[in-house]
This record gives C-alpha cells, sequence and structure tokens, in this order.
C-alpha cells in the first residue's frame, strides 16, 4: 500500500461526500450535515494532496502554500461569518467569481507547458476562457446585488454585440489550438504564444462583464447559478488536465447539478432560461412608462391606529414579505406583531413568494431568523386561493410580487410572473418608504386600486407603532 | 477519423466518469423546495472549490525559480482557499436558520 494508493483512496472518499452532501442539501432537515460532510471531504482532499507525495518539496513552495491557504481561510472564514444575512446572495457570486480565477490562473500557468499537445492545450484553454468568463461575470453579479451597479447598461443590439465578442474569443482559442496545439514549439515562440493566450484571456474576462451587465438585477440569482456551473466546469477541465479524480467528479457535479438548479430557478418565475440571457425583462420598461396610464390615479393613505384596528378585528390576516422586510430588519417585530394578533384570536399567515426578496428562500431565511414557526409561511400555490377568505392582507416591503401586471399588461416586463393574487382580498394594505418603484423599476397598479390602502414609513418603524397601538386597545 | 477512436479508448474510463456524473447531478437536485435553492446554490459553489486541489498541485510542482510560477501559484491558492472556506461558511450560515425549526 503505498501513498499514491492512499490518495486515490481520499479522493475516492471526497467525491462521495461531495455527492452525499449536494443529495443531503436538498432536504431541510439533512442540509446542515450535508454541508459538513462535504466540507469534510474537501479538507480531506486538500490535506491528502499536500502531505500524501513522494518527491520531496522545497521548503520555501510548503511556505508560500501554508501561507496562501492562512490567508484564504482567515479572510474567506471572517467576510463570510461578519457579513449581514441580506448580503448572503452577492458573497456567494463572490465566492464564485474566486474560483473561476482560481480556475483561470491554473490555465495560465500550465499554458506553456502543453504547448503542441493538442488534448491538453484545449482543456487548459478550457479551463482559462471558462475561468475568466465566470470571475468577472461574478463580479459584476456581486455589484449588482451589491448596489454598486444600479443601472442596467444595455447597449442596442446588445445579443448581437455580445455573440460576436464570443465568437472572437473562440477564434482567437482556435488559432492558438491550430498553430500550437500539432508540433513542438520553440522556445523563441513562447511570447507569441503568451501574447495571445493573454488576449484570449482577456476577451473572456470582457463577454463575462457583457454577458452580465444587460441582465436585470432580479434575475440575477439565475445568473449566479448559471456562473456556478460555468466554475464548476472549469473544475473539471482541471481534473482532466492533471487526470485527477476528485476535482473531475466535483467539477462535473456541480457544473450538472448547477445547471439543473438554474432551470428550476426559472421555473420558479416562469421565465425561460433563454429570456433571461437574451432579454426581455426590463426592456419593455419604457413601453410600461408610456402605457402608464393604466397606473395613473390617486392612492389612499391609511394610518397606524386605523391599520391597527382593522386588524384587530379581523379574522385572517396575511403578511407578505419582501426585500423592504430584509433591508428595514424589521422580521423581530413582525413576529410580535403576528404573536399578539394571534393571541386576539387573529389568525395570521405569511405569504412566501418563489422570488420575494434577492433570492430563492430569502425570505424564509429572514423569518426563522425571527423564529416564526415554519408552518406559518405558505407557499404561494397554496396561498393564493386563501386570499379569498382573508380580510387583511398586509405587504411589507414587497412589490413585483403582487403587480398585477405581470397577469393583465403584456407589455409589462414583469408579464408572465405568477404573483401572490392579494386583490382577492377584503382589503389590502401596502407599507413602503415611498412611492419609489420596486425592483423590476415598474409602477404598481396595486396601489391605486379601491380595496388598497398605502401605510408610508420604515418598515420597522411602522410596524413597532402598530404594536403599540394593538397593545394599547 | 482513427486519432478520434484512439482518443476515445484512451479515455473511456473518464467519459464513463463524466456521464455517470452528470446524471448524478440531475438526479440529486430533483425535487429541491424553492425554499433550499439558495443553500444549494451556496454548497454546490463550495464544492466547486475543489479547484484549489488543482491549485495545490500547480504550486507544488513549481520550480522554486521560477518566481512567476511561485507568485500566480500563491495567488491561485488564495483564491481556491476563499472560494472553498467562504463556500463552506457562507452556506452553514444560510443554514443555521432550518436549526431550531420543528418537523415540518
Amino acid at each position: 500500500m503505498n501513498i499514491t494508493f492512499i490518495l486515490d483512496i481520499i479522493y475516492l472518499l471526497a467525491s462521495v461526500t461531495f455527492i452525499l452532501g449536494l443529495k443531503m442539501l436538498g432536504n431541510p432537515e439533512s442540509a446542515r450535515k450535508g454541508n459538513l460532510i462535504a466540507a469534510a471531504g474537501m479538507t480531506l482532499a486538500i490535506l491528502g494532496t499536500i502531505f500524501l507525495r513522494k518527491e520531496p518539496i522545497a521548503p520555501i513552495i510548503y511556505g508560500l502554500l501554508f501561507g496562501a491557504i492562512a490567508i484564504g481561510t482567515i479572510i474567506g472564514w471572517m467576510v463570510a461569518k461578519k457579513v449581514k444575512m441580506t448580503a448572503m446572495p452577492q458573497l456567494v457570486s463572490l465566492f464564485n467569481g474566486m474560483g473561476g480565477a482560481c480556475a483561470a490562473l491554473i490555465s495560465l500557468i500550465e499554458f506553456p507547458e502543453h504547448l503542441g499537445s493538442l488534448k491538453a492545450l484545449a482543456t487548459v484553454m478550457a479551463g482559462l476562457i471558462i475561468g475568466s468568463i465566470s470571475f468577472s461575470g461574478s463580479m459584476i453579479a456581486f455589484m449588482k446585488l451589491n448596489g454598486n451597479l444600479n443601472k442596467d447598461i444595455r447597449l442596442p443590439f446588445y445579443n448581437a454585440i455580445n455573440n460576436i465578442i464570443l465568437l472572437v474569443t473562440v477564434g482567437v482559442v482556435g488559432y492558438i489550438l491550430y498553430t500550437g496545439g500539432f508540433s513542438a514549439v520553440t522556445m523563441s515562440q513562447y511570447p507569441h504564444f503568451y501574447m495571445l493566450a493573454l488576449g484570449a484571456l482577456g476577451l473572456a474576462l470582457f463577454y463575462g462583464i457583457m454577458f452580465v451587465l444587460p441582465i436585470g438585477g432580479a434575475d440575477m440569482p439565475v445568473v449566479i447559478s448559471l456562473l456556478n456551473s460555468f466554475t464548476g466546469l472549469a473544475a473539471a477541465a482541471g481534473g482532466f488536465l492533471y487526470h485527477n479524480m476528485v476535482m473531475l467528479t466535483g467539477g462535473i457535479l456541480v457544473g450538472s447539478a448547477g445547471t439543473l438548479l438554474t432551470v428550476a430557478m426559472c421555473e420558479g418565475m416562469n421565465r425561460s432560461l433563454f429570456s433571461v440571457i437574451f432579454g426581455a425583462f426590463g426592456s419593455g420598461g419604457a413601453a410600461v412608462a408610456a402605457t402608464g396610464g393604466k397606473t395613473g390615479g390617486s392612492i389612499k393613505d391609511i394610518s397606524v391606529t386605523d391599520t391597527a384596528v382593522l386588524m384587530n378585528y379581523s379574522k385572517k390576516v396575511v403578511i407578505v414579505p419582501g426585500y423592504g422586510l430584509a433591508v428595514a430588519q424589521a422580521q423581530h417585530v413582525m413576529h410580535e406583531l403576528e404573536m399578539l394578533l394571534e393571541e386576539r384570536g387573529v389568525d395570521v399567515k405569511y405569504a412566501i413568494h418563489p422570488v420575494a426578496g434577492r433570492m430563492p428562500g430569502h425570505m424564509n431565511v429572514l423569518l426563522a431568523e425571527s423564529n416564526v414557526d415554519y408552518s406559518k409561511l405558505v407557499e404561494m400555490e397554496d396561498i393564493n386561493p386563501e386570499f379569498d377568505t382573508t380580510d387583511v392582507v398586509f405587504i411589507v416591503g414587497a412589490n413585483d410580487v403582487v403587480n398585477p401586471a405581470a397577469k393583465n399588461n403584456p407589455a409589462s416586463p414583469i408579464y408572465g410572473m405568477p404573483i401572490l393574487e392579494v386583490d382577492r382580498a377584503k382589503s389590502i394594505i401596502v407599507n413602503k418608504r415611498s412611492m419609489n418603484a420596486g425592483y423590476a423599476g415598474i409602477d404598481n397598479e396595486l396601489f391605486y386600486e379601491p380595496k388598497t390602502s398605502m401605510l408610508f414609513g420604515d418598515a420597522k418603524k411602522v410596524v413597532t407603532e402598530l404594536v403599540a397601538e394593538l397593545k394599547s386597545m | 477519423m482513427d486519432a478520434i477512436f484512439s482518443f476515445i479508448s484512451l479515455h473511456m474510463q473518464m467519459m464513463y466518469m463524466v456521464i455517470l456524473m452528470v446524471f448524478v447531478g440531475i438526479e440529486v437536485i430533483g425535487h429541491v423546495p424553492s425554499v433550499l435553492h439558495t443553500p444549494l446554490m451556496s454548497g454546490a459553489n463550495a464544492i466547486h472549490g475543489v479547484v484549489i486541489v488543482g491549485a495545490i498541485l500547480v504550486l507544488l510542482k513549481a520550480d522554486p525559480s521560477n518566481t512567476i510560477n511561485l507568485i500566480l501559484g500563491f495567488l491561485a491558492v488564495i483564491l481556491g482557499t476563499l472560494n472553498v472556506v467562504g463556500g463552506f461558511v457562507v452556506t452553514d450560515r444560510m443554514l443555521e436558520m432550518f436549526k431550531k425549526k420543528p418537523k415540518k
């Protein structure tokens, strides 16, 4: 039993933990354990790779290695632990970009060694291009979700432009493979090829940026999931190159699972992947503004006191949480409100739209943080029929998920998206800070309907006042 | 033509691996409640951090006199570590919320 054999077994074990861990992540009961199992397998694989070697390694290399791991661990751990829950989605994108950059760098380092060998060179170029696209795309997605990049920059014919950039990139790669993949390359030719490789790298980075830039913020989760599987593919390319089984299995697993997850997310929004990538979201924005006649009209204000009275004497109240709830960090006081109402015999439920917030599951995580009982969170398909018997719908910080334009207005960018059918309830109270548009940037005709009243103010402040009012009754 | 055939037979085992893993990936994602989509994506993100193994290999193979490769390798390992550590910790944080929940 030699060292190489042990390492192979370790890689096998690690691959199993990846599969097992991912499977367990699909079930609320086992999810946490699944994550830990995969992490354990990963750690094992890393340690094995470092220590189970036959050849002696120069001390400086060990120094750099452990130094790099230490730096990455400290920074990664601190950033992941300290950042607010509402910033979780962009963190996923950030770390995804790190993985992509890692794959691209590996390919860059390996590039000169494999000139002359078509298979190896092709694998290296694949890792380079895919990793680069994933890196720059993920950085743009990060900035969009983080609020650093609010405008959707959409050049005219952006799809055509992007496709051209992609074609040029593929062309450069093809040229490199054709001229450098078949016969041995002399040292004097190295700089020429290196320049070409850097050119391909630059083009790929550019494409990544151009690919993500036009896509609307609300579609970012889908894009991140797609880039996630890209990075998986880049990792698999590395596995091909080194004949490294654990990189191959981990990479393909994520590439495949990630792609399916992307499709599943699209289904949750009732949008096709095609329309997410190649436009439509937001491009109808101008058209909607022009036909905004429907959203004109007056809105009704309501006071905290009146809202409290309305809720107190209701039999059933449904709360629709949205991103605004997370931003105001009002989930704890919301739970207080819910409990207070329940004490008074009011049935309270939360209606969770699949894309409420910034990511699927965002609202569930937020409300779970304030100990709201899991059974009170009702998915869209189940809660929609219940609106008929609901007295008050309290919409807090949600906008697009309750916008009837999704059903009525074919010109609307959100047309076709299934929404929470709150207008079936007896009365609707909307809490927002102002009349500003929501994530999709469009007006919401719900606000002008006769059954709707607007309760303006910061969610946390308003709900706290509501609780105080109710207590005084 | 011959080149393609010999390529395939040389790499037959890896092709099996790829095809099987594609199916495993598809199977594993089936029937996941939408509430878990985000933690799942985060977990998958952490798992593709296995690319760090490649970065470690690159650094271990590097010639100590090749400064550029040492620097690039050093950087690559940092990036890979960020992906792995950040990925698993973020996923764990997202899932912490499910810890105290009663069974549904």
